[in-house]
């Protein structure tokens, strides 16, 4: 274990209204959250739609290390390590493809893409040695939830059901979305790296407060309707869901407007084939509530965030170096909508998007200002006069309060307080 | 004559790209914006994208979004180009593609250096476009930004691209 990560009192820099700001800062809190949160929790890696056929396969990520998702020629999704048991080659270079096995170029091992050995040349050498020992790294825990696929490196722990808690009805809520029930992640993704500190982005996710802001020149300029659901006058909720996750509740506001599909600033005319296989599939009344309440905006921690029409899978590289990976969501059996779930996401997100640059430039520029050294604290005490209980025991806060915030740091606090495994 | 051969040609498509080139720079976005044609399109692909209507770009623009972009980047308030980047680019290796009629497709490299308040970033990339004759002028029917690194981790690029 890690004597100097060991002795940092971290429950001394979590306070309920602040949090110390060389928590975002300092390397050997990265490197301790790397055992105690990245390799140690579920986290996000991939969707199965991602890989539909037999042998596919694609690169993803757990923390700052390389994961390959591949579906083995059985069909079951398979997390491995891209890392040759042999000298510790890389045996995948490839962003994504179809392929059996995995050769390593160095002295030819090859591995089935369920990561057991296939072979060696000059199996001479070998004798007497057990093969079923020397195969690929396998993600020890490995689970699914409507398609959404996590890992967590550690064995034992609590299963992904407990883990996601109530972030499950969000994501059953956002497969309602589809007539047919499904997501998929089919468009490709952009990857926005940011100088800064993971947690920064986690935070911002589901903060209200900030909308009004720092997207204020998209807003005026684009007649967008995003900007009243943050406000002082919206119904809109902030929830902090236990577990770490978060959301803003923005379905108090759509059912007052009343207005199928205004969450996606459109109208049922607009958008009639897509209207027509809804009201066949749940039944005009549900397809209407469903298509009222829309979409959820939610941060699973500690790195999968669905924002509505987007999934943003966060990646953390070093202590100021972070990557946010961003898909349009696409609904099965949707294509009118998926269109423009890609069109909408495009313009949004990544590099040079009219939002995501943005709020980049807030996380660069904050994990620039905790380079000063006072005050140390960061106040994040916002709403904590009104919050309250909702009708599950979750705490609520108005859709601008930092409620989330103040759960997130809550969870970390509990994550980090254990010894590593 | 051969495209490629009609020296007067060269240097008039040569000209035009320098000219977009220093708009860019010197973030005169409403002079860019002008450049472009009604129909066009601005793209700037990421990853192993083919098919821009099915996968996620950097930038797709058609001119309505090309228009936004400018207008968000005119309030002043677009806060990853507010203070601006420092912008200074060579586009060198200009060849005209082909010509046909009022339209002459041309490519061309180029390395971009960018200075910001939180860094300096590198940017090359193979640019294609489409121009389209318009009095002694062209006009951009479309424009594609194919950058070296696009399948990598990028920081943000709000500047003009």
């Amino acid at each position: 274990m890690d004597d100097v990560a060991d002795a940092l009192p971290i429950e001394n820099l979590i306070r309920r209204d602040r949090v110390h700001g060389s928590l975002y800062t300092d390397p050997a809190i990265f490197e301790r959250e790397l055992g105690n949160i990245w390799y140690r929790t579920w986290v996000y890696v991939g969707h199965e739609s991602e890989v539909p056929d037999a042998n596919d396969f694609v690169m993803k990520s757990i923390g700052p290390e390389p994961i390959i998702m591949t579906r083995d020629g059985r069909g079951a999704i398979q997390l491995l390590h891209n890392r040759c048991p042999h000298r510790g080659n890389t045996v995948c270079v490839a962003d994504r493809g179809n392929a059996a096995s995995f050769t390593c170029p160095f002295h030819s091992w090859t591995f089935n893409n369920d990561g057991s050995l296939r072979g060696f040349p000059f199996p001479g050498g070998y004798q007497g040695v057990d093969r079923s020992r020397l195969g690929l790294g396998r993600v020890p825990r490995v689970a699914s939830y409507r398609g959404f696929v996590f890992g967590s490196l550690t064995a034992d722990g609590p299963d992904l059901h407990t883990h996601l808690g109530a972030a499950r009805q969000a994501i059953d809520a956002l497969c309602r979305t589809s007539p047919d029930g499904e997501v998929q992640i089919t468009t490709g993704f952009l990857k926005h790296k940011v100088r800064a500190n993971w947690k920064l982005v986690v935070e911002n996710e589901t903060d209200g407060y900030h909308p009004a802001f720092v997207h204020a020149s998209i807003f005026r300029v684009a007649q967008s309707g995003i900007g009243s659901l943050y406000s002082d006058d919206s119904s809109a909720v902030a929830r902090y869901l236990e577990d770490g996750h978060s959301e803003n509740d923005l379905r108090p506001e759509f059912r007052k407007r009343d207005e199928p599909l205004g969450w996606f600033g459109t109208s049922p005319a607009r958008l009639p084939d897509y209207v027509a296989r809804m009201e066949a599939a749940y039944g005009a009344d549900e397809a209407r509530r469903i298509m009222i309440d829309g979409t959820p905006h939610i941060m699973i921690y500690p790195n999968l965030f669905i924002a509505e029409i987007q999934i943003f899978v966060l990646q953390p590289l070093a202590v100021d170096l972070t990557v946010q990976h961003v898909s349009a969501l696409q609904f099965k059996g949707a294509p009118d909508l998926n269109r423009r779930m890609l069109q909408q996401t495009m313009g949004s997100v990544g590099p040079a998007g009219f939002l995501l640059a943005d709020d980049a430039e807030m996380y660069e520029r904050t994990h620039m200002g905790l380079r000063a050294r006072d005050p140390a604290w960061l106040y994040i005490g916002r709403g904590l006069g009104r919050e309250r209980r909702d009708e599950n025991g979750f705490r609520v806060g108005a859709a601008t309060d930092e409620t989330p915030t103040r759960g997130i740091w809550e969870h970390y606090r509990s994550l980090m307080r254990t010894a590593q495994p | 004559m051969n495209a490629a051969h009609d020296y007067r040609l060269i240097a008039d498509v040569m000209q035009f790209i320098y000219r977009e080139a220093r708009l860019q720079d010197e973030h005169e976005y409403e002079a860019w914006e002008a450049l472009w044609a009604e129909d066009a399109i601005y793209w700037i692909p990421a990853g192993d994208t083919i098919d821009p209507d099915k996968s996620m770009s950097i930038v797709y623009d058609n001119r309505s979004r090309i228009a936004l972009r400018v207008k968000q980047l005119l309030t002043g308030r677009h806060f990853s180009q507010s203070p601006r980047s420092a912008l200074r680019r060579v586009v060198s290796n200009v060849e005209v593609i082909a010509a046909d009629g009022d339209t002459v497709r041309a490519a061309a490299n180029a390395m971009l250096f960018e200075s910001n308040i939180k860094g300096e970033t590198l940017w090359a990339s193979r640019n294609e476009y489409t121009l389209r004759r318009a009095g002694d002028d062209f006009l951009m029917a479309r424009k594609k930004v194919d950058l070296v690194n696009k399948d990598k981790a990028l920081f943000s690029m709000a500047f003009l691209m």
